[in-house]
């Protein structure tokens, strides 16, 4: 019943006395403008794939560069030339403008239009509601313009590839003034889009963290308490508040350097300052620095937001294949309270190279140290689950299983990130590019492909195929290692990040640095084939299962003890045949004396 | 399908929906005005001592009107009275005075938009003047008869001027902040009651002419961010009192609680804008 949308004076209540509309709302009303929660999330989750196979590409493309630089992008080349015009792209072969906004929007694509949608657009809204057993979001059409407020935005920053100039090129993490004379030409260039659709992208994520925290707060069935909650629920709640106060600055920032940018002001630019050879003709007086605070104030927080969902995905899949309990939950929780807490008093961790005194610098690095507590402490809980457990090897479970030690590197690698002294020498090298993508690449987005095979059976009633989910699992594994693990190495050897010739200048004859790490970048690039490649059967498992999957034989097939599990497949429209109450935790599994092995959470007796 | 406690408060949380949204929210547009907040803070520490526009980037002080502020900001107060006395006014079932009080904080907030227009439009025709002989003035300008607004150097070349007559300012003692003291010239025209002297000015002379703009400095370009930002505030509050009070007033009828919660959500984030500009005044106008 999509009545709730049709009579628009009834607001998203209808008091339950009116007699319903029983016409059949149209394509529009029911898939592009839907205010379901479900029909949301299973957009958001097919747009942020989109987004993820196409960020996907632009490395690809990029890395072809590292590898054989100067010789043109095989397949692609051609294209690129057509389109973006020789100064991208002469030759098909992928010049430095090309390289550099290759990277910018592979960063911003990733970051922004894949994982955070996925990860809290996607699941958080297809799960939330089921697992604390609400019919809805609170407020169902500020879900549906947050889905569209992101898909523009998504739609304004593709468009930026097209623009003269080319796509943003400054660093996903646009620093100031780069980021304003990086076009001097032109008002609407790549970066302004950028600019413009990050102040789209951000209204989605704080519309969506209001809907979010409202949700979790205000709709949570009769005998939810905030102790009997999943940890996905905590973890999506948590990173709703991230959003909410972090977003902010960063908006306000987009709105300064699109000021400084269009309007000729000078928050970001220093006094003084020469470009090619010319003064700028701006009044001056700005702080590159302050942008520099802006940004991070929401960018470290964001790293939170893209990894908080995937452990709380991990985390259900981890207790029901393992029959038991999580070890902790208690801990689990604080430790994700203490996370939202500390993360928003780190950030100038990215900063240490800016000049800071050191009072200021031994304030962050103490901060930054000991937000890695709560980090450990919800690692070490879920490990120490495994203990005793009646492991079930299926394809969630291999990536759960494996998410454990992969963040476990990408958390440790981060350490030397952030004791400022090491810092001093790994900051701008491929060791960062290591560690971030430690933890985003092997770490979330294993935790967001246990998701995908973990609810897919609730979604579509079907089972994704589970050898091909394993050969999905293994290669990506493997070539993950193979593509990230060579970047510390060549970073600790000293090779600095966005270098469109892969290092190539500074490992140059009389520079002096030893090139002996050069050779890693083919052996990265074959690695990252070998990733593209694990991802076909994956992309055909996907859309093949959605007809020709083993059909679920039960609403539950997985036997698990959340909310989400006790609802028809796929949920109608209001999720729950009956409003449900709650009459125990989260993961009673292995309950000794019952005569199952799990007791769902609505179960009374 | 219903969503529960939509109109009817949780018991526990004793909140509705909608209410826990706006707080939500209203906790966003903090950090936002936050962010804009500390940009100003940092511009203006880092600013070189002295004054502008004797020193190059040194901190304005005194351009702006505080009569006027101080006007506004009383306009923003009253007009947060008025939207509590209409909701107070729908819990008592008085429609009709319900309707009178949002006409009123409409009115407020429309009135503060067009005093705000004013003194942007002032802003707009007021001029540094760069000379010949590197000294800064500022003041307003004098062609025939008109004050022009975003002129620059090319409008005196295009309309072919020989000499342009410069309403030149006088500081007000507001540019003498409490420990400096007023110069002899500058007190004797406050005693006589100007706040400008007229000058005739070759335009040979004249190296540049900028507006009160945005790119100016970055003064203005941080006044003109937030102030805007916060009329954008006041606008869509405005709409949406206004949507409230005279054209989505069919619910009263039908669900009069749901009524009354929206126009109490909406007197929140109108009590939000007025507490913006609360902290906005002092900071940009007095301090």
């Amino acid at each position: 019943m999509q009545t709730a949308i049709t009579h628009p004076g009834a607001g998203s209540v209808h008091a339950g006395a009116h007699a319903h509309d029983h016409h059949e709302p149209s394509f529009l009303t029911k898939y592009v403008f839907s205010t379901d929660h479900k029909i949301i999330g299973i957009q958001y989750g097919l747009t942020s794939l989109l987004f993820l196979f196409f960020g996907f590409m632009l490395m690809l493309a990029m890395r072809q560069q590292l590898a054989y630089p100067g010789k043109p992008i095989p397949v692609v080349g051609g294209l690129l030339n057509k389109v973006l015009g020789p100064d991208m792209a002469a030759d098909g072969v992928m010049q430095a403008d090309l390289y550099n906004a290759f990277g910018a929007m592979h960063g911003t694509i990733m970051v922004f239009l894949a994982i955070v949608p996925l990860a809290f657009g996607a699941f958080g809204n297809y799960v939330t509601p089921l697992q604390i057993g609400a019919p809805d979001m609170a407020f169902p059409r500020l879900n549906m313009a947050s889905y569209h407020f992101f898909f523009w935005g998504g739609v304004v920053m593709l468009a930026s590839f097209f623009v003269p100039g080319g796509a943003a090129k400054s660093g996903w993490t646009s620093y100031s003034p780069l980021a304003t004379v990086a076009d001097l030409n032109n008002y609407i260039d790549g970066q302004t889009l950028w600019l413009i659709g990050m102040v789209l992208l951000i209204t989605s994520s704080l519309l969506g963290a209001v809907n979010f925290i409202a949700t979790i707060i205000q709709l949570r069935a009769k005998g939810m308490t905030w102790m009997r909650l999943p940890f996905f629920v905590w973890a999506q709640f948590v990173t709703g508040f991230l959003l909410l106060l972090a977003f902010p600055p960063l908006e306000a920032a987009g709105l300064l350097q699109l000021s400084d940018n269009i309007l000729g002001t000078s928050f970001f630019l220093p006094t003084g300052l020469v470009y090619n050879s010319q003064p700028l003709d701006v009044s001056g007086g700005g702080s590159p620095l302050l942008w520099q605070h802006l940004f991070w104030f929401l960018a470290h927080p964001e790293v939170y937001v893209l990894i908080l969902p995937a452990m709380g995905i991990v985390a259900e899949v981890i207790a029901n294949n393992t029959r038991k309990p999580l070890w902790g939950y208690r801990s689990l929780v604080y430790a994700v309270l203490a996370i939202g807490f500390l993360a928003f008093i780190v950030w100038a961790h990215h900063m240490y190279m800016t000049g800071m005194g050191t009072k200021i610098a031994t304030f962050f690095q103490t901060t930054t140290m000991m937000i890695s507590i709560p980090s450990v402490i919800i690692l070490t809980a879920l490990f120490i689950s495994l203990w005793g457990g009646s492991i079930r090897f299926n394809t969630p479970m291999l990536f759960a299983l494996s998410f454990l030690p992969m963040f476990g590197i990408g958390g440790l690698t981060g350490l030397p990130l952030g004791l400022n002294a090491a810092d001093i020498y790994l900051h701008d090298s491929y060791y960062v590019i290591g560690h971030f993508h430690y933890v985003v690449a092997p770490g979330t987005i294993f935790g967001l492909f246990a998701g995908v095979y973990f609810w897919y059976p609730k979604i579509t009633g079907r089972m994704m195929n589970e050898f091909w989910g394993r050969v999905h699992w293994i290669i990506s594994l493997v070539a993950m290692n193979l593509i990230f693990a060579p970047m510390f190495i060549q970073g600790i050897r000293g090779m600095s990040r966005r270098m469109y010739d892969g290092g190539a200048t500074y490992f140059a004859e009389g520079v002096g640095a030893d090139p002996g790490v050069l050779w890693l970048n083919k052996f990265i690039t074959h690695g990252a084939m070998l990733l593209a490649l694990g991802q076909i059967p994956f992309i055909i498992n996907f859309f093949w299962s959605i007809r020709n999957g083993r059909k679920v034989t039960s609403d539950n097939p997985w036997q698990a003890t959340t909310l989400d599990w006790q609802t028809p497949t796929p949920p109608p429209h209001g999720n729950f045949a009956e409003t449900p109450v709650v009459y125990r935790g989260p993961y009673e599994y292995s309950v000794p004396g019952a005569k199952q092995d799990f007791t769902p959470q609505s179960q009374p007796n | 399908m219903e969503i529960p406690y939509a109109v009817k408060p949780r018991p526990d949380t004793g909140l509705y929906n909608a209410k826990v949204g706006i707080w939500l929210f209203l906790a966003s547009e903090v950090m936002l005005f936050g962010a804009f907040f500390s940009t100003y803070i940092l511009l203006r520490v880092q600013a070189p001592h002295g004054f502008w526009p004797e020193v190059a980037l040194g901190w304005p002080h005194g351009l702006l009107n505080i009569p006027i502020g101080t006007f506004n900001t009383a306009v923003l107060i009253t007009s947060s009275v008025t939207v509590v006395m209409a909701w107070i006014a729908l819990k008592q079932n008085e429609f009709a005075r319900f309707r009178k009080f949002m006409a009123i904080t409409i009115a407020c907030a429309l009135g503060f938009l067009v005093i705000k227009t004013f003194e942007y439009k002032e802003k707009f025709g007021h001029y540094v003047i760069q000379l010949a002989d590197g000294s800064r003035i500022t003041g307003h300008l004098d062609v025939q008869g008109k004050s022009p607004l975003f002129w620059t150097k090319k409008n005196l070349e295009d309309a072919k001027l020989e000499s342009l007559k410069v309403l030149e300012d006088i500081p007000n003692k507001f540019r003498f902040p409490v420990g400096h003291a007023i110069p002899e010239d500058v007190h004797k025209a406050h005693a006589e009651g100007h706040h400008h002297k007229d000058r005739e000015i070759p335009v040979s002379d004249i190296v540049s002419l900028k507006a009160f703009i945005p790119s100016t400095h970055p003064f203005f370009a941080i006044y003109f961010t937030m102030t805007f930002l916060h009329g954008l505030h006041v606008l869509g509050g405005a709409l949406v009192l206004f949507y409230f009070g005279f054209i989505g007033t069919r619910l009263w009828k039908t669900n009069p609680e749901q009524f009354t919660n929206r126009v109490e959500v909406g007197g929140l984030f109108w009590h939000f804008v007025d507490l913006v500009w609360i902290f906005l005044f002092p900071v940009v106008y007095l301090l």
